[in-house]
């Protein structure tokens, strides 16, 4: 029994820490709002151009003017505050961001990521991403163990065009949890899904791995 | 002194547009875009745009509405998933695309805009945004040199002006325009409301006069939402 979508969005909230400024990307990452611990504050940063992003509005409450980078209506906060895509682009750049959880596509045992482009396929575009891995002090990415096919994510090299090469620092999928720390060490697999052997996830994996449960 | 106040997009571009040219438009999807200014575009009839933009509009707005009528041949972008037309003329080879780490399109607007002809970054080192670009190691770590950006024209959309063309944008609708006002070689403004000389607070203005040519009070603001989204009333706050 692996982890739901829910569940894999609950076990990155866990890398949340009192005080961070985060950015979430689009699609699972965006679930993780919803299980910030408790008693743990943190600032969610909008690379539009928002710090302190509140919850979805009430009904008939929405504002063009206020969305989030997935181009949701949002809210604000008592904290908030707005500002040029230079200058948010300056926080994730210059390190002032402590975490930032994505989507991804592949990830190798090096940390590279590949999360924006199938060629001649998907022609959807990088957004924030490649400054997001470059800047951000941590990485954390939330993705499915293996593509619809079967065939594995977890690679010993990215087939597709990268993200950032030596950029993951964690990979949260339904099968566990795999510390990559940048390539800098062996791939480690530290915590398994309910139910999910080590057998099950080798029989998924194509990156060499080292079990550390 | 010139006066920057025109009556509506029409009159506001005037005399500036020419086949061919290169328009920086502001706007993050279709929040803040200059939406009167982008239909008044689509009436000029004007083609072979190469067109700045974070995104290219929907089907049916916002740049959407260039690219149906075929007046676009190049985009610079950094995310275009909104868009099925889009993919489709791309894919076709109808129309060029250069994709842009969003930061870097950012920060070459701003040097752009700011005299600075490049810079470097991290964002990109080792993808294929980094070939064929100069690479340099600073303290150990490489950086890619990317190139500032400027515009013929820079079509911008703020929440008030003044008649100095002193610019206050409003929430996320801020965006790229900031730095896209200082980057045009002529950079026409649409406000929502706009005022007489005085009436804006002068310690919070985020765009000054000096980078706007012209400004006038938008005809029309649909604001278009592309995703509503909304939690019931009864339900806390949960994110």
């Amino acid at each position: 029994m692996a982890w739901t979508r829910d569940d894999m969005a609950a076990r990155a909230a866990r890398e949340l820490k009192d005080g961070f400024y985060v950015n979430l990307g689009i699609g699972i990452p965006t679930l993780v709002a919803n299980y910030i611990p408790e008693g743990v504050h943190v600032t969610l940063q909008s690379e539009n151009g928002m710090l302190g992003m509140g919850p979805f509005p009430y009904e008939g409450d929405e504002d063009a003017d206020l969305i989030n980078a997935g181009k949701q209506t949002i809210t604000e906060l008592d904290s908030s505050s707005y500002f040029s895509s230079a200058d948010s682009f300056a926080m994730i750049r210059g390190g002032h961001i402590a975490l930032s959880i994505l989507g991804g596509m592949q990830v190798s045992e090096d940390g590279d990521l590949a999360n924006w482009m199938v060629p001649g396929k998907m022609v959807k575009g990088m957004g924030g991403a490649m400054d997001l891995v470059a800047g951000v002090k941590r990485v954390v990415v939330v993705m499915d163990h293996c593509e619809k096919s079967g065939a594995p994510k977890l690679l010993k090299e990215c087939s597709l065009p990268l993200t950032g090469a030596n950029v993951v620092d964690l990979l949260i999928t339904e099968l566990g949890v795999f510390e990559i720390n940048r390539g800098k060490t062996p791939v480690r697999l530290i915590e398994l899904a309910p139910g999910v052997t080590v057998d099950d996830v080798r029989a998924k994996t194509e990156a060499d791995f080292e079990v550390a449960l | 002194m010139a006066d920057k106040v025109r009556k509506n997009a029409l009159e506001a571009l005037d005399g500036l547009l020419f086949d061919g040219m290169t328009i920086m438009a502001g706007g993050f999807g279709l929040c803040g875009i200059p939406e009167n200014l982008i239909a008044a575009i689509r009436e000029s009839g004007v083609k072979d745009l190469t067109v700045v933009s974070n995104n290219c509009g929907v089907d049916g707005f916002g740049l959407g509405i260039l690219l149906e009528n075929r007046q676009i041949k190049k985009m610079i972008s950094s995310y275009v998933g909104e868009n099925k037309l889009f993919e489709q003329l791309y894919l076709s080879g109808e129309l060029e695309l250069e994709f842009n780490p969003q930061g870097t399109l950012a920060e070459r607007i701003r040097a752009g805009g700011a005299g600075i002809p490049a810079f470097f970054t991290k964002t990109g080192v080792g993808t294929l945004v980094a070939e064929g670009k100069e690479v340099r190691e600073f303290d150990g770590e490489r950086y890619v040199m990317e190139m500032g950006l400027t515009a013929d024209l820079s079509i911008v959309k703020a929440h008030t002006g003044d008649a100095e063309g002193n610019l206050v944008f409003r929430k996320t609708a801020r965006n790229f325009n900031p730095m896209m006002a200082t980057a045009g070689k002529a950079t026409v403004v649409e406000v929502e409301v706009l005022v007489a000389n005085g009436q804006l607070d002068k310690d919070n203005i985020h765009t000054p006069g000096i980078f706007v040519d012209r400004i006038f009070k938008g005809a029309v603001f649909e604001k278009r939402i592309e995703r509503v989204t909304t939690r019931p009333r009864e339900e806390k706050a949960t994110a």
